[in-house]
């Protein structure tokens, strides 16, 4: 759009069948509906130079029309656009947004929401205005100040939403109110919890300081798992007010997310167990104090590895073979039970968190030629190399066979959670991205 | 006959959507350069070959120029755009998704 539009040059784009909606649905919340675009099948990636060339003298397999025919016309005079009628979801001709739904009975509503998208298909609260109002008296900001704006993905167009709206959201949740700050917390941190990005990723929220004993978080046994009002309904207002807030997460639409990702249910919310982890609290290592009440938002969630402990012979090989099962695009976040925390103090004496972030550090290598190769690397972090940007730039002179820092060693966190009922631990692949006060939000 | 209850709308306010025109189109490709914009995705370039190859064989007047981005697909790329303004005619993009 950016070529066609701002520099003038006649263009037409080249996507995978799978993209059709939302190639359609961009380009109009884009201003530029009339965009050429023609299709191709799913998928592209490993395929023989016959197999695509069978792709480029194929016919579109939307339209069934030859493919290259529809490129040249559609770079001369011969294009004519589609009428500006797509049969898919009008939502994507962004219209005013009401602050009432049209009365109904209950189950017309909850039949409503869903026919919307507007939720997660699990049962809703319906968000009446006693118990909106009820929400809101748990902040001091006002109703129609806005909290922040998100999209799904790039070029979508941010959407705004209010304190009202996150309110809305928190109560379809099943919040209770008193969860409210930590939840506008999240809401500020303008990262969304549905992203398009076909990978399907998840955020990680931790929850640090004093609020967790305030709402009642559970930081230790099952803290992970769906045994705490506080951690189920925190994570999952996140997630509705990023659906909503956005202005949608559909498949086909406005998400892309190939096999999906269980962890959105929750958003895999819990508090840091602070008191029982060797180390300082999350929320310290990231610039905060101690009495802070903070929410930080780690994003990716599409590795998990897991273990037992850490055995004295081979406890090193173990953990690197751990770390080579994390994915390449994001890093390493070790979540640990405390036992296995202070397992990783008796076994390599990694007293501090920097000392074992530098040993994570050094031991995630490998050779460059099979880093290079890994398809993620290629799309996302090989441009960027390319590009000059560090410390790509310098891994990629490295020889095939040379051993090269599979991550960056700033992205390396830990969190310390569970009730210690054994020494179990994991390794999320995921980003930090924000921490967020939660008392600017009270 | 059940209760009607009034609720509130969970979604957030669009963006103001700013409409924009398509480039004049050509009379014809004959004799132009066209640039093939490898957006550095799943193997995108092997497909943009071909497309190359198929103008080779199908419309030799057509001169091609296969580019790739400077940087992830997701980032702008004013240095790239440039350069097709100023040395080709019209321009193929893939592959996006």
């Amino acid at each position: 759009m950016t070529l066609e539009s701002k520099y003038n040059v006649p263009t037409v784009a080249l996507h995978t069948e799978k993209f059709d909606r939302i190639v359609r649905s961009t380009t109009r919340v884009g201003g530029l509906p009339q965009a050429a675009f023609c299709f191709v099948p799913m998928p592209v990636m490993g395929k023989s130079a016959a197999e695509l060339r069978a792709y480029v003298e194929g016919a579109d397999p939307l339209s069934g029309r030859p493919l290259m025919q529809e490129v040249v016309e559609g770079l001369t005079t011969a294009y004519s656009p589609e009428p500006d009628a797509g049969g898919f979801n009008p939502r994507f001709v962004p219209a005013p947004t009401p602050r009432l739904v049209e009365p109904a009975t209950e189950d017309e509503l909850r039949q409503l929401f869903e026919d919307n998208n507007w939720t997660d298909f699990l049962p809703i609260v319906l968000p009446t205005e006693e118990r909106v109002a009820a929400m809101l008296a748990a902040t001091s900001h006002k109703p129609e100040e806005v909290v922040g704006r998100m999209q799904p993905t790039h070029n979508r167009g941010y959407w705004e939403y209010t304190v009202e709206k996150v309110a809305v959201n928190a109560v379809m949740a099943g919040a209770r109110p008193e969860y409210f700050p930590v939840i506008l917390a999240l809401a500020a941190s303008e990262i969304t919890a549905r992203s398009s990005t076909s990978s399907s990723a998840a955020p990680m929220v931790v929850v640090n300081g004093p609020i967790r004993h305030e709402i009642g978080m559970n930081s230790g046994t099952g803290a992970m798992g769906p045994f705490n009002r506080a951690n189920a309904t925190i994570g999952r207002a996140y997630g509705l007010l990023s659906m909503n807030g956005q202005g949608g997460s559909v498949p086909g639409e406005t998400f892309a997310g190939s096999l999906g990702n269980a962890y959105t249910y929750s958003n895999l919310t819990f508090a840091e167990n602070e008191e029982r982890s060797p180390w300082e609290p999350l929320h310290v290592t990231k610039g905060f104090k101690p009495e802070d009440s903070t929410v930080s938002i780690f994003w990716g969630g599409r590795s998990t590895t897991f273990n037992l402990g850490l055995r004295e012979q081979h406890w090193r090989e173990h953990v690197h073979d751990m770390l080579m099962g994390t994915d390449q695009l994001t890093a390493p976040c070790l979540v640990l039970d405390p036992i296995t925390a202070r397992q990783f103090i008796d076994r390599g004496g990694f007293d501090t968190k920097d000392k074992l972030f530098d040993w994570i550090h050094e031991t995630a290598k490998m050779p460059a030629g099979e880093y290079w190769d890994l398809q993620l690397v290629q799309n996302y972090l090989y441009p960027r190399a390319t590009f000059g940007e560090e410390p790509f730039a310098t891994k990629l002179k490295a020889a095939a066979d040379e051993l090269i820092h599979t991550f960056r060693r700033e992205e390396i966190n830990v969190v310390v959670v569970g009730g210690e009922t054994n020494g179990y631990w994991q390794i999320m692949g995921t980003n930090y991205r924000k921490t967020v006060c939660v008392e600017d939000w009270r | 006959m059940p209760e009607k209850l009034t609720v509130l709308n969970p979604t957030g306010y669009p963006p103001k959507i700013t409409q924009k025109q398509l480039a004049p189109r050509l009379e014809s490709l004959d004799g132009r350069t066209i640039y093939l914009v490898d957006c550095r995705f799943d193997d995108s370039i092997e497909l943009l070959r071909q497309v190359e190859a198929w103008f080779a064989d199908n419309m030799p007047s057509v001169k091609t120029e296969l580019v790739s981005l400077n940087n992830m697909y997701s980032r702008d790329d004013p240095e790239t755009w440039t350069l097709i303004k100023e040395r080709g005619d019209a321009a193929i993009l893939g592959v996006g998704h």
